[in-house]
């Protein structure tokens, strides 16, 4: 016999109450309690009656899940009138009441202003049937029906390629071996799986301080190339989503996530290019980044991702893919066109003059006549809306700054005011002032060296330029975009040293464990070493414990410095901001190295959470102590 | 409806003899066996009551058509039951008292029914007349009307309302304690007789004691009658019973079991030096399961039981080994038990009809031919040979002209020529080649997709929605595009050699169009293989016939008053047939707007049909859980195969004819030999309803696609393979299924969420999907 139970025999009826409830809504009081008895027996069977035929046009409506519909189709069948126009918001369209010493279900028919319904827009109208199939399928059918249908689209999962061997063997070759072979990319280890997610988490998430870390771990882990495929779908997909939603801050973190994984020397990510170089270009191009364009600060995040644009055209340009010329012809043309906006205008600028001093020869100078008269007509014409003026601001700073050196560099002198004005229009003359300024620079600079540091803070716009020169320094400096959150009080540092010489061309270079590979790890606890040191001969030694298990990579830039450790400095944090291409040579992977005093012996106490990315344009790393 | 009351009638004189058959039967093994007096008495006096039961259907039928002025199928059926014309004056209470009358006028009938046999070699074995009825009172609202009367006063005869849980109980016991080969058949008698005595008691107002019943014994019935029982234990008043369709088919139909007779001779040839005594003993362990029971009935003066086998089953005796419990399972689980092995009988044409011979145009061949001079010379004589087998005539098939098919257009000839092509370029599959899958996903259906078909050569797609909408697809480059109107075609040229091309109105190409015509869902849809014409059953009682050339509705026809399921058309076109909640299916044709043939004889909702590749049967799957195989020609049921433990939404006959699968809602797939009306296989592995079958177009592989979201194949070609027909088992239809369908299992493919509905092999053996995206 049967022994597994079946759910139990419904033998439910309806309590008589209800059959009272419903007698005296149609107006009939006083009903015998025998009455009621035989009717609820009487209802309960008939109810169970039609349920059990619904059920039957569920099943042929090829449903889980009984309707409305069913239940008047069932009623139908019967000869019942459907209860038509039955329809709930609610699962359960009842209100309770109770008063008098009896308890009430009722059925609440509010009043509804007809003025809120004809107001209200009309709902979007619903998508209509379409008829999906891969794409591969058409073509396969005209030409040879035996083209592997693309799995994944549909069929998901354990699809074997069956087809690939009949292809195969209608060739007459043996087959059977490529059947099984799955398409999808490796599958990630659950610890992999685990650091994937913090890290991602990490970047978009609040903390700064995560973030850092984070980033970090992305620009020095030489592990994580199986996790590439991911990140890159991840950034991509992010960018797209933040640009609809005009999500400043994220976009930011995600380009940064973009240079951290640049900055790995041990990731090629010419394969993903394809995701990432859109989503850059769209950082640097797009008509709105933020919410509030004329406040918020995305300039910085064209000019940003720019750079980083730049630096992938250095990197992966090849006269196959051809990337850095097409990329300046999609710049060029956007630029050219008439209708462009300011905010995109000034994108394609950045993005072009970032490229180097040639572009800006070939492709900007000669525009700078037709640019000026535009920027003119903003800035003098009738007065237009403000964004356009900040925009056309920008563009104006954003010029002369690039255009300077370039002319400073390559026009003869003398800086002619009018003949300036002849050449490049409008913008003539604030640009002979600035080649000026730059000509002396340069001569400058054979002594000085400046840093020009930009801070943008997010979320609240303020923005806060801090230059800091330091004397005595061979190298010149190129502006850096430091990020940092609006609760850090971003101050010149180096306090008090300004005389002290600075080693030129330092380098510092990070060592970092793999991620879960404990050969690696000497040092006990799985703690982390990282190495600062100079080639100049004075380096930093710092070891940093990473809280993280061996099995979980994340890395957690604790320092937690002995008190030997440079001297009298209990807390301090090193972030290191550039990489040397070279930095072989003067890797130091021992631990226990301790460098002699070196030359960062300022004081350098400072909040966790730093993180500065560094500018393609830097030839060498700088140590920014916070 | 007369030619259903022919029906009806044969079958009601054939049950006749069959009960006299086996009481003869058992009446001799007896006079054998050491106990003759009480059984074979007790069979006699079993005769002219049942006889009189069955004249009492009888003449509440003629008394019904009288009252429906159809005079001729009175005249007709008086005349074939061999009843005076007196007989049916008489009120119906009064002859079916009189057991007495009763008597000579069966013997009558027996004669005539002989003659009536060799004219119709299977009858419809179910009252289709008794469950009409009922409906049109349940329309009407529920006045009485006598016939129902009838049905149910056989619930009358009452006994202590108290004892029947000692009854069954008696008999649980005597069943546990026989033989162990004896047990598995004899309680298949349980779940009937659990059935009937409970029905008897509610119809006699013991509610109370029928709830007890109910709640002591109905856990142990199998587990695959909960369906039924559910709804009986929701039916606890008389009144309930009115208008109740399954009790209805319980009352009605007489449910059917199997039950072995030990083959006394067998058992005792091969121990010919064994002593009397022990030969004795022999015979008393090794009596007939049916045997058995019916004396320990007789010895426990257990009455009440014994009416109600004697009324309510049909038990269906055969020679040979008892059946064991797995094999038994295998067979039961439909609404009125097994189907009658003598109701499996007849013979069915199942090959495939001779192809037409076409001159296939050698015109790639010609070019080659210039370029190469061997090459169509080794080609011809294989096509010959290819021509050579279809010309040969399978012993297996029915007459080329046995059903009248249309006559072969031009246009059918291209297609057939295109067909063969493609069919040169089909991959052949098997279980180191499987098919790939293209999944077609309905997207933003909103759960209103209900049925799919595709065109055979896969060039259109069509669905039916909930909406009442039907929409076609085209998935091919070429898009559809209307006729143009009559004002504008009287402007073409029509003697310019494309004037297919031009009638075409360019304006309305479009990839896909919706007709707009049914006033319910649809459920039903089926391409005709011409391509020129679409078929939907809807859940507002008809079926429509839309031109895919003017895409427009040309018929509606009405005849079914309820849901129409379902809805196919033949492979030669021409006909169709289609099956819904009022259990007939009809077959039509398309220029009649009136049925060729109605099959009655379901008991429940028919829920899928399906022509047989030669067109010459139909099946129909059913919510009885049993799968009916007709005969178009004579519209006689020649299976009735049982087996599935739910309504069965999908059938597929094998490309060859010989084989037919089918799913039900059980998730479960069993395969059918139709010759022998077999149960060749079962393939388990779906979780939910199967609603799409299909064979590969070579009937290597079936695919299955399921609501659990999963397409799976099964290896065929070694399941009809596995099975070993003997003739023991062919005679009984007693098969030992493989215990592990895995072994069968291809491979199953996952969908996201997406219910596979159908499934089409394309003339190059990929596989095509179709569903509707369900996030």
């Amino acid at each position: 016999m049967a022994e597994e139970r079946r759910p139990k025999q419904c033998t439910v009826v309806l309590p008589t109450e209800s059959m009272k409830a419903m007698a005296e809504s149609i107006g009939v009081g006083q009903l015998q309690e025998e009455s009621c008895a035989a009717l609820s027996e009487e209802v309960s069977y008939r109810i169970k009656e039609i349920a059990q035929d619904a059920l039957k046009f569920m099943h042929h409506g090829k449903r889980r899940k009984l309707t409305t519909s069913d239940i008047d189709h069932a009623l139908k069948l019967k000869n019942v009138e459907p209860l038509y126009g039955f329809q709930s918001q609610e699962f359960i369209p009842f209100r309770f009441a109770s008063g008098g010493g009896r308890e009430l279900h009722f059925y609440e028919e509010k009043e509804v202003d007809l003025s809120d319904i004809i107001n209200t827009p009309l709902p979007r109208v619903p998508l209509d049937v379409s008829l999906k199939a891969p794409k591969e399928q058409q073509k396969a059918e005209s030409t040879e029906p035996l083209k592997v249908v693309k799995p994944g689209q549909e069929e998901e999962g354990s699809i074997q390629k069956g087809q690939g061997a009949i292809s195969a063997e209608a060739k007459g070759k043996k087959e059977g071996l490529m059947r099984m072979k799955p398409r999808s990319t490796h599958e990630l280890s659950v610890e992999q799986q685990l650091y994937y997610k913090e890290i991602t988490e990490a970047c978009v998430g609040s903390c700064e301080a995560k973030r850092a870390e984070a980033l970090q771990s992305i620009a020095t882990d030489p592990g994580l190339y199986q996790m590439l495929p991911r990140f890159s779908t991840f950034i991509s997909e992010g960018v797209r989503v933040n640009v609809v939603q005009n999500n400043l801050a994220l976009l930011i973190y995600l380009m940064r996530m973009v240079k951290a994984l640049m900055d790995n020397p041990t990731l090629y990510l010419e394969k993903y290019l394809h995701e990432l170089i859109p989503a850059v270009v769209t950082c640097i191009v797009s008509k709105q980044l933020c919410l509030r364009p004329d406040v918020d600060n995305h300039w910085a995040l064209r000019d940003f991702a720019a750079r980083l644009m730049a630096q992938s055209c250095k990197t992966f340009s090849t006269t196959t893919n051809n990337i850095q010329s097409r990329i300046t012809k999609t710049f060029t043309k956007s630029w050219l066109d008439e209708k462009t906006q300011w905010t995109t205008r000034y994108g394609c600028i950045a993005g072009l003059s970032e490229l180097g001093p040639d572009v800006i020869k070939t492709l900007i100078l000669p525009r700078l006549t037709v640019e000026g008269a535009r920027i003119k007509a903003v800035s003098e014409g009738p007065v237009v809306s403000n964004i356009d003026k900040i925009g056309a601001d920008h563009v104006q700073s954003l010029l002369l700054k690039h255009c300077a050196s370039v002319i400073a560099k390559t026009r003869p002198l003398p800086d002619n005011m009018e003949q300036y004005r002849a050449d490049y229009g409008y913008l003539g003359p604030t640009l002979c002032s600035h080649v000026v300024k730059a000509r002396a620079q340069a001569a400058l600079q054979a002594q000085q060296v400046n840093r020009t540091t930009l801070t943008i803070t997010q979320p609240r716009p303020t923005l806060t330029v801090s230059q800091s020169g330091i004397g005595g320094s061979g190298g010149s400096r190129s502006p850096s975009i430091i990020k940092v959150p609006s609760s850090l009080t971003l101050m010149s540092t180096r306090p008090g040293t300004p005389t002290q010489p600075s080693p030129p061309a330092t380098k510092y270079i990070v060592m970092a464990t793999s991620a879960g590979a404990s050969s690696t790890q000497q040092v006990l606890d799985g703690s982390l070493v990282i190495t600062l040191s100079s080639s100049s001969g004075s380096s930093v030694t710092s070891t940093v414990a990473s809280a993280t298990s061996t099995l979980q990579p994340l890395v957690k830039l604790e320092s937690r410095a002995a008190s030997g450790l440079g001297g009298s400095r209990p807390l301090q944090k090193y972030i290191v901001v550039s990489l040397p291409t070279s930095a072989s040579s003067s890797l130091e992977s021992k631990s226990g190295m301790l460098p002699p005093s070196s030359s960062s012996t300022s004081p350098i106490s400072l909040e966790a959470g730093m993180k500065m990315d560094h500018t393609g344009c830097v030839p060498n790393g700088t140590l920014l102590p916070i | 409806m007369a030619a259903v009351q022919d029906g009806q009638l044969n079958l009601e004189v054939e049950k006749d003899i069959k009960t006299e058959i086996t009481n003869d039967g058992s009446g001799n093994i007896n006079a054998n066996s050491s106990s003759p007096g009480s059984t074979s008495s007790g069979g006699k006096s079993k005769s002219p009551a049942g006889s009189g039961e069955d004249q009492q259907t009888l003449l509440a039928v003629l008394q019904f058509l009288k009252r429906n002025k159809l005079t001729e199928s009175v005249d007709i059926l008086r005349r074939e039951a061999g009843l005076s014309a007196d007989a049916d004056d008489s009120p119906v209470s009064e002859s079916a008292g009189a057991g007495s009358g009763g008597v000579p006028s069966v013997g009558a009938d027996g004669g005539d029914a002989n003659s009536l046999l060799s004219r119709v070699s299977i009858a419809t074995p179910v009252a289709p007349p008794a469950t009409a009825p009922p409906k049109v009172v349940a329309a009407s609202g529920g006045e009485d009307q006598p016939d129902v009367n009838v049905v149910l006063s056989a619930y009358s005869q009452q006994g202590d309302p108290v004892l029947y849980p000692l009854y069954y109980n008696g008999l649980k016991k005597f069943i546990e304690s026989v033989l162990d080969c004896h047990r598995a058949e004899l309680s298949q008698v349980f779940y009937p007789l659990f059935v009937h005595m409970y029905l008897e008691l509610v119809y006699n107002n013991h509610e109370n004691e029928a709830k007890q019943f109910f709640e002591k014994f109905s856990g142990d019935q199998e587990c695959y009658y909960e369906e039924d029982l559910r709804i009986l234990s929701s039916m606890s008043k008389k009144e309930h019973m009115k208008g109740n369709e399954t009790m209805l088919d319980f009352r009605t139909s007489k449910f059917v079991l199997r039950i072995s007779r030990d083959s006394y001779q067998v058992s005792c040839l091969g121990k010919p030096e064994m002593s009397r005594s022990l030969w004795q003993l022999t015979i008393t362990y090794r009596m007939l399961s049916y045997q058995l029971l019916k004396r320990h009935l007789q010895e426990r003066q257990n009455n009440q039981i014994w009416n109600i086998i004697q009324e309510h089953l049909y038990i269906d005796i055969f020679d040979g080994m008892p059946r064991s419990k797995s094999q038994i399972d295998a067979m039961s689980g439909s609404l009125a038990g097994e189907g009658k092995r003598d109701a499996n009988k007849a013979k069915v044409f199942y090959g495939l009809l001779k192809e037409p011979e076409i001159e296939v145009p050698l015109d790639d061949e010609d070019e080659e031919a210039e370029n190469e001079e061997g090459k169509p010379k080794k080609k011809k004589p294989k096509k010959d040979s290819m021509g050579s087998k279809s010309k040969k005539q399978d012993p297996n098939a029915p007459q080329q002209t046995r059903i009248p098919l249309p006559e072969l257009k031009d246009s059918d000839k291209l297609d057939k020529i295109m067909n063969m092509k493609e069919a040169t370029k089909k991959i052949r599959l098997g279980p180191d080649n499987l098919p790939s899958i293209c999944f077609y996903s309905f997207l933003n259906a909103y759960q209103g997709l209900t049925a799919v078909d595709f065109t055979d050569d896969s060039s259109l797609i069509a669905g039916g929605f909930a909406d009442s909408t039907v929409r076609v697809w085209s998935v091919t480059p070429k898009k559809l595009r209307r006729v143009k109107s009559a004002a504008d075609l009287s402007n073409i040229d029509k003697e310019s050699d494309d004037v297919l091309e031009r009638i075409m109105d360019e304006k309305t190409a479009s990839e896909s169009k919706i007709l707009y015509g049914h006033s319910g869902p649809v459920y039903g849809i089926s391409f005709s293989p011409d391509r020129n014409y679409l078929l939907s059953s809807s859940e507002d009682g008809t079926v429509r016939l839309w031109s895919l050339q003017t895409f427009t509705c040309l018929v509606g026809y009405k005849g079914h008053n309820y849901p129409v399921w379902d809805t196919q058309f033949s492979p030669y076109g021409y006909y169709f047939i289609s099956g819904g909640h009022d259990r007939v299916a009809r077959l039509w044709a398309t220029d009649h707007y009136q049925p060729l043939r109605m099959f009655a004889g379901h008991l429940a909702d028919i829920t899928c049909t399906l022509f047989h590749p030669n067109s010459n049967y139909v099946a129909t799957g059913s919510a009885d859980r049993t799968i009916r195989l007709w005969d178009v020609l004579t519209g006689n049921c020649v299976r009735i195969l049982t087996g599935h433990k739910g309504p069965i939404h999908s059938l597929a006959f094998s490309p060859n004819g010989k084989f037919m699968a089918s799913g039900a809602t059980d998730g479960r797939v069993l395969l059918w030999d139709v010759g022998h009306g077999l149960m060749v296989g079962e393939l388990k592995g779906h979780t939910d309803t199967i609603y799409a079958l299909k064979f590969s177009r070579d009937g290597e592989i079936l695919a299955s696609g399921s609501m659990d979201n999963t397409v799976k194949l099964w290896d065929t070609l070694k399941a009809f393979d596995d099975v070993e027909l003997d003739d023991f088992t062919a005679a009984t239809g007693h098969i030992h299924l493989p215990e592990n369908s895995q072994e069968l299992l291809l491979g199953t493919y996952m969908t996201k969420s997406t219910p596979v509905i159908h499934l089409h092999f394309t003339r190059r053996n990929l596989l095509l999907a179709a569903g509707a995206y369900n996030p």
